[in-house]
């Protein structure tokens, strides 16, 4: 059917084939293919353009390392940029794009790029866009961002849904190769609960792409009964297409679940992506180890790939990565892979080997008449978009090898990225040619591949002797594992080369980001030389696939051109996350409205019957203001709401404050403490003003404290600081005054509070209440438990905020809607309306109440005008101490006071500066700021509360109001804070 | 950081569940200490490389305030204790005036 598919061979599924398209083009693949073996499979080795040249570019590997073969998968808003075609599961429907290319993969203009390549050398960026500076914002950096990035992002919203959960296991197995699936069988038979966990989605690793024999089995085979065997245990949950990304602290992993990416249509039902964090009481690293590639002249061309991807794409596949193949090699793995190319079928031209003499028996894997060159090199390599021949040269003497694909092996690198996420670094083995994994303790081990171990045997030993091991540590009697016979396995031993000498044309290190080895020279001639800044220099190992592939040939590289060893050099630091995961999966189900919690209060139903317009306020939607027909702004009905609230009567929802309550025998002791002023002599049934210091002297937050019995107290404290202030009653309870008898809760989502405030407030609110609501019996601040008509209990306080005749009302939050109901059913002949959070601060700017506006944490109580709410006497309280400190009490603090502008019509916004009459605008003139401004309806002009320096002392003065944002200079007149009712008639009414 | 917290009265809780109020160590002094030591208390801290013993504040669970004990180099938690039970260790060196008086007078 397809050019490059073998007749047999392979996992793949025949039977079940796949409908898929590469830049439009429809084309075919297998179940149990990738994205990128189907390619292959369709003759297709060029799959994408480099970062900065825009070289052609196939796939290097057959796996999670990948830096060329990076698509655009899916379309629309499901489009994911810079998946790599190497990991991408096939499905029936897959849309897939080339990128970088423009206006095709075959043809990109910005090709051009690798000509003037002379100029695009490593710092090029640092060096070229220096200067003028002017040129900065509007020239070089739009130039650069267009030229950044790969693929594209798309910019509407994500249509998945994703989540986050939590694991726990005895063991987490890290990869379910040969070393993990033995790991995970001999723990969990040992009765440890078990997870392994796979980027693949199929577990089994190498296993898959190898043919010796195993146990008397296929390799293959021999790991699907091991997977079954663990399928059908409980203590033992399979993760296959999860990434484990990071090691966190207290053995904490992160992992990521691709759920529904191998579906065109995800069910709506299940999230796409799913991250995990698993605790673990011991982890294995099994993930095995990554083939180097080779560093020669022109090692990019599409057709040239490692020779353990070629012989992934084989097995596993049954893809013939070409027709006319050569190898590369300076170990085992190039001569195993063309043994089994040559096996399948497939034309091996010649084994091209640096080595004078190949390992003990790896030059017996080659079939008879196979051309080994010993001791030659591969110096340049032709061919376009695709690879047509290579030159070797041996002794001096050059030789020009035709083929269509070049197999790569210089040799081994663990995989050690999780080990070394915590600091430790991995430690350089002459003997290993390799990083190997740190010894970071018993809790997590490396064990296989990854811990430098090259046989399949010596892998499938380890990995079950460490299981052991683990197991009889955390305690679980695990017999000794039984370890299955190897037939067939090969030698990987290989000789270090980490340059080619005498190679032509570039010599890449870091594909992805084009990084040659003339790049990393250059900056070890720049002074460029610790590894952290060559790379950060030369960008090599900064691209997606983070260097996955090249970082360690940048080490050996830079070690030679250093004259020392790579353990003198050293690995940049490895940091989560292993493999790029989306922001969608990391966000979770927190998105949009989702992204934190939405409060509402008890009487939100009410107030949106009533038509409120809601305004965020911290996680709160607070009613704001409630629009009538024919009231085009908002300031028609707040106008509207204010002078309703002064004639006749108003109801605002106050539910939003925070309310604490608090027992206990020492209640009224804790209560002195945490407060400036008294509270040991609160009478019962009253309630009173308090205002919290920080312990710097500050005002922290301010409320009102009820006492409703001996030792019960009710609190309120502002909607903002509601959270903040229980937390700080801990502070005080649980740490400063420990030895204290008092308990406290907060109750504020138990309660729906209403404030009843206007001069008819008292009789809408006796026709609701059974008991006696006159002045004499419900005097100012009186505050205590009530009975509603039909027998509701509930609260009520006799307190306000707006300065009117007012009253709050709390009930059962459950009763809440229908109370508010029935007050403005009762309160309709008077005129009752329902007002919001901005008639609510009219009101109070007009009686010169503070808010947080003014109790910024920069204010004095005595800046705010409540000096006498300082109770000097009592021996101790939170900010006592420092509140008499010089700074916290000079004669030049800003004081609050208020404004009115000299003409009537002018306005004055919250924010703007105070100058002197006469004095030149600037901020060395400073003298004070507006704090709160509004309409003032009941005055009929706008005022406004400032905190001006000395300001007390200046009521009279005329001061300009300077508004530099806005552009408005107005004079006005330093007046009292307090416009409405000073005396309080009122209130007290 | 850590990731994971055990707390004397929930168990083992991920860290999101807490917020870490700072230095546990200062005490709060008498009203009448002089004017340095309350100065010391409110803005003076150790930046500690190594062993530090921190506030952190159950908001997510019990609503107590925990002693946790733990180096900000390995990352190691050494000990949680409910504040209520902390014992302070003993600090060489500290200025005996922060530390006198604790309470109040």
């Amino acid at each position: 059917m397809t050019s490059h598919r073998l007749s047999s061979g392979g996992l793949v599924n025949r039977a079940v084939p796949l409908r898929f398209t590469f830049d439009g083009k429809p084309l075919k693949g297998f179940a149990g293919d990738t994205l990128s073996s189907a390619l292959l499979a369709n003759g297709q080795m060029l799959m994408g353009r480099s970062f900065k040249y825009h070289r052609p570019r196939g796939p290097v590997t057959a796996g999670a390392a990948e830096p060329n073969a990076l698509v655009t998968v899916g379309e629309g808003a499901r489009s994911e940029p810079n998946a790599r075609a190497t990991v991408a599961e096939l499905y029936d429907g897959m849309t897939a794009a080339s990128q970088n290319r423009w206006p095709s993969l075959a043809y990109d203009i910005g090709s051009v790029n690798s000509l003037l390549s002379p100029f695009l050398s490593a710092g090029f960026y640092y060096k070229t866009f220096m200067w003028p500076a002017s040129f900065w914002e509007k020239v070089y950096e739009p130039l650069i961002r267009r030229a950044a990035g790969l693929g594209r992002a798309v910019m509407e919203p994500d249509p998945d849904r994703y989540e986050k959960a939590w694991a726990h296991c005895d063991l987490l197995v890290i990869g379910a190769g040969p070393t993990g699936l033995m790991a995970a069988l001999n723990a969990a038979r040992a009765g440890l609960r078990v997870i392994l966990a796979d980027e693949d989605f199929q577990l089994g690793g190498q296993l898959l792409s190898e043919t010796a024999m195993v146990g008397g089995l296929l390799a293959a085979d021999f790991a699907a009964a091991i997977i079954a065997e663990l399928a059908s245990l409980a203590n033992v949950t399979l993760m296959p297409r999860t990434t484990v990304f990071g090691w966190y602290d207290d053995m904490v992993f992160g992992a990521v679940e691709k759920v529904q990416k191998h579906v065109a249509l995800p069910d709506p039902d299940l999230p796409v992506e799913r991250v995990w964090r698993i605790v673990a009481k011991r982890a294995l690293l099994a993930t095995g180890a990554e083939e180097r590639p080779l560093v020669f002249g022109g090692n990019d061309r599409p057709g040239i790939l490692t020779a353990g991807a070629a012989r992934t794409y084989l097995n596993r596949y049954g893809v013939g990565v070409g027709r006319k193949v050569a190898v590369f090699t300076n170990g085992g793995s190039g001569y195993r892979t063309a043994a089994d190319l040559t096996a399948a079928g497939v034309e091996v031209t010649a084994i091209i080997d640096p080595r004078k003499d190949a390992g003990p028996g790896q030059a017996d894997l080659a079939r008879e008449g196979l051309r080994i060159l010993s001791g030659a090199s591969v110096t340049a390599t032709r061919g376009r978009l695709g690879l047509t021949g290579l030159v070797a040269e041996r002794s001096g003497h050059e030789e020009v090898i035709d083929c269509d694909a070049l197999l790569m092996s210089g040799g081994w690198s663990p995989i050690v990225h999780l080990l070394c996420q915590r600091g430790a670094k991995p430690v350089w083995s002459e003997a290993h040619q390799a990083f190997l994994p740190p010894d970071v303790g018993s809790g997590f081990v490396a064990a296989g591949a990854a811990a430098g171990l090259d046989r399949l045997s010596a892998c499938l030993r380890d990995g079950a002797e460490k299981a052991v091991a683990l197991a009889r540590n955390l305690g679980f009697a695990a017999y000794d594992a039984d370890i299955p016979e190897v037939e067939g396995e090969y030698d990987p031993a290989f000789a270090p080369l980490w340059y080619v000498q005498g190679s032509k044309g570039k010599a890449f290190v870091d594909f992805q980001n084009d990084v040659t080895v003339a790049d990393l020279s250059l900056s070890q001639r720049e002074a460029f030389g610790h590894i952290e800044h060559t790379k950060r220099y030369t960008t090599a190992g900064m691209a997606t696939d983070q260097g996955k592939l090249g970082n360690i040939n940048t080490v050996g590289l830079v070690a030679g051109m250093r004259g020392v060893s790579p353990a003198v050099v050293g690995t940049t630091t490895f940091r989560p996350f292993y493999t790029p995961v989306s922001f969608g999966a990391l966000a979770g189900t927190a998105r949009a409205e989702q992204s934190r919690p939405t409060r509402r209060s008890p009487l939100h139903g009410w107030a949106a019957r009533h038509g409120a317009i809601f305004v965020e306020a911290g996680l709160w939607h607070r009613s704001a203001w409630f629009p009538r027909l024919g009231e085009k702004t908002w300031r028609e009905a707040v106008d509207r709401e204010v002078l309703t609230v002064r004639e006749n009567a108003g109801l605002c929802d106050v539910s939003t404050l925070g309310k604490i309550e608090i027992f206990g025998t020492q209640a009224a002791e804790f209560l002195n403490r945490v407060y400036s002023n008294a509270f040991l002599n609160l009478p019962i049934g009253k309630a009173r003003y308090g205002l919290m210091l920080r312990e710097d002297g500050i005002v922290f937050d301010d409320g009102t404290v009820s006492r409703l019995s001996e030792n019960h107290y009710v609190m309120t404290t502002t909607t903002a600081y509601a959270a903040e202030v229980m937390a700080h009653l801990d502070y005080c309870a649980q740490v400063l005054f420990a030895d204290l008898d008092v308990r406290f809760a907060s109750t504020t989502d138990q309660w729906a509070q209403m404030s009843l405030a206007g001069p008819k407030a008292r009789i809408i609110l006796q026709r609701l209440v059974e008991d006696d609501l006159s002045d004499a019996a419900f005097p100012f601040l009186a505050a205590r438990a009530i009975t509603l008509k039909g027998g509701l209990a509930a609260r009520l306080f006799r307190i306000s905020f707006s300065g009117e005749l007012a009253y709050e009302l709390a009930v059962p939050a459950g009763y809440g809607e229908a109370v508010a109901d029935h007050l403005m059913e009762a309160g309709r002949e008077d005129g009752i309306c329902a007002y919001g959070v901005e008639a609510l601060n009219v009101l109070r700017i007009e009686k010169g109440h503070v808010t947080h506006s003014e109790l910024d944490g920069r204010t004095t109580a005595d800046d705010v005008g409540l000096g006498r709410m300082m109770a000097m006497q009592k021996p101790d309280f939170i900010g006592k101490r420092l509140s008499t400190r010089f700074g916290l009490t000079a004669a030049d603090r800003l004081q609050m006071v208020g404004l009115k502008p000299v003409e009537p019509d002018a306005e004055i916004k919250a924010g703007a500066h105070i100058l002197k009459e006469n004095a030149k605008p600037s901020t060395t003139n400073d003298q004070g700021f507006v704090s709160s401004a509004c309409y003032s309806p009941t005055l009929g002009r706008y005022i406004a509360l400032a905190l001006l320096k000395s300001g007390r002392e200046r009521l009279g003065e005329k001061v300009l109001v300077w508004d530099r944002l806005r552009e408005s200079e107005v004079l006005a007149e330093v007046c009292s804070p307090v416009f409405v009712d000073p005396d309080n008639l009122k209130l007290q009414a | 950081m850590a990731s994971l917290i055990t707390c004397p009265h929930c168990g083992v809780r991920p860290k999101e569940e807490f917020t870490v109020r700072g230095d546990a160590l200062p005490q709060r002094p008498a009203s009448h200490a002089p004017d340095e030591a309350w100065h010391a208390y409110v803005y003076l801290r150790d930046n500690v490389k190594g062993v530090i013993f921190e506030h952190w504040h159950h908001v997510g669970g019990c609503r107590r305030f925990l002693v946790v004990e733990r180096d900000n180099v390995s990352h190691a938690v050494l000990s949680v204790t409910d504040a209520a039970l902390f014992r302070r260790p003993d600090v060489p060196g500290e200025d005996a005036q922060a530390s006198a008086g604790k309470g109040l007078a």
